[in-house]
């Protein structure tokens, strides 16, 4: 009777481990689903919207400008921020607000990117905490599923106007 | 012809099915548990490859010991560069957030490691790309913690977490 009940257990305990492992491996290399909080990314993706990231682009370093990514925040590592690439290493970025007179650039140094969020107006992004290093990204997004009407590949930055000139 | 069928059937079943057990297995522990990796470049010595690189050690690299991000002052940790993401560096942890340190060859003379910020250093001081040079950084860049030298076998050893006194922060927030 012991016995039995011992061997189910362990037996339990193997597929536990199995399918848990199965499943980090699926998270960490190929992608999964995501539920995005906060207005940053606004019209592009609303509080409470589920989407598809992949991991796979940052692996093989093919993040680009315009793709909006999930990344460590710089100053809380244990949550995540979601916001759009718009300059990569090197290029020249706009630091102060579109409105002062005196336009003051930075360049973006080698392994970072500069992150923003579609809301520009409500939106703590890298305007505020400066570059983040690369290897704090985790995915891309790519795909939203919920809400239903809004079903599909997600849209290109509202804000083009912030891209850096090649 | 049936049974010689059948065994090969059977083979590739079982190889399959254990394939599908030991791969991911083996793949979470490395990613989550701990690996090992060999160190380059002089930048931890005395501590680590006295030798140069005649000789680098191997290290025994725990993730699980950092999976709250927890670190302490003078623990050597591996992270990922921050100036190139596909590269492994190993420093010693030398100030963490809230820490006011005195920088050596930094462009600010004393530095305030900001919130999910650690401030590292190599042990070579002057032969090391580390926080002096690019700042502190986040601890979303922690891999691991290096807990033991694995080989050479004469230099088997624990690794210390130990702060060398003048490196100690001017001021801390935990004091």
């Amino acid at each position: 009777m012991l016995r039995g009940v011992l061997g189910k257990t362990f037996r339990l305990a193997g597929y536990t481990i199995q399918y848990g492992c199965i499943a980090h491996c699926v998270f960490e290399y190929v992608g999964g689903v995501v539920m995005c909080s906060g207005p940053s990314m606004e019209p592009t993706i609303q509080n409470a919207d589920i989407v598809f990231a992949e991991n796979l682009s940052r692996h093989f370093y093919g993040i680009q400008r315009g793709d909006i990514v999930i990344a460590k925040s710089p100053s809380d590592p244990k949550s995540n921020i979601c916001k759009r690439v718009i300059g990569l290493e090197g290029d020249k970025m706009l630091t102060s607000s579109s409105s002062s007179f005196f336009k003051s650039h930075s360049y973006v140094p080698t392994g970072h990117v500069w992150l923003e969020g579609d809301n520009l107006q409500n939106s703590t992004d890298s305007r505020y905490y400066g570059p983040i290093p690369y290897g704090l990204i985790r995915g891309r997004i790519f795909f939203k599923i919920w809400p239903l009407n809004d079903f599909g590949f997600l849209r290109d930055s509202p804000n083009g106007h912030r891209f850096p000139d090649d | 012809m049936a049974p010689a069928q059948g065994w090969a059937r059977r083979y590739i079943k079982a190889f399959c099915k254990g394939f599908f057990v030991a791969v991911p297995v083996a793949v979470t522990f490395l990613d989550r548990v701990a690996c090992v990796a060999r160190v380059e470049g002089a930048s931890m010595q005395p501590s680590l490859n006295p030798g140069g690189s005649q000789s680098s050690d191997v290290v025994l690299l725990n993730h699980w010991k950092v999976r709250n991000l927890e670190v302490r002052r003078g623990d050597i940790v591996s992270l990922v560069s921050p100036k190139n993401p596909g590269q492994k560096i190993i420093k010693r942890v030398i100030a963490l957030e809230g820490d006011i340190i005195k920088t050596m060859g930094h462009k600010n003379r004393y530095v305030k490691v900001p919130r999910g910020h650690i401030w590292v250093e190599g042990d070579h001081h002057g032969h090391s790309f580390d926080s002096n040079s690019f700042g502190p950084v986040s601890l979303g860049l922690l891999h691991a913690l290096a807990t033991h030298i694995l080989w050479p076998p004469e230099r088997w050893q624990r690794l210390q977490s130990v702060l060398p006194p003048e490196r100690l922060p001017v001021q801390s927030e935990d004091q």
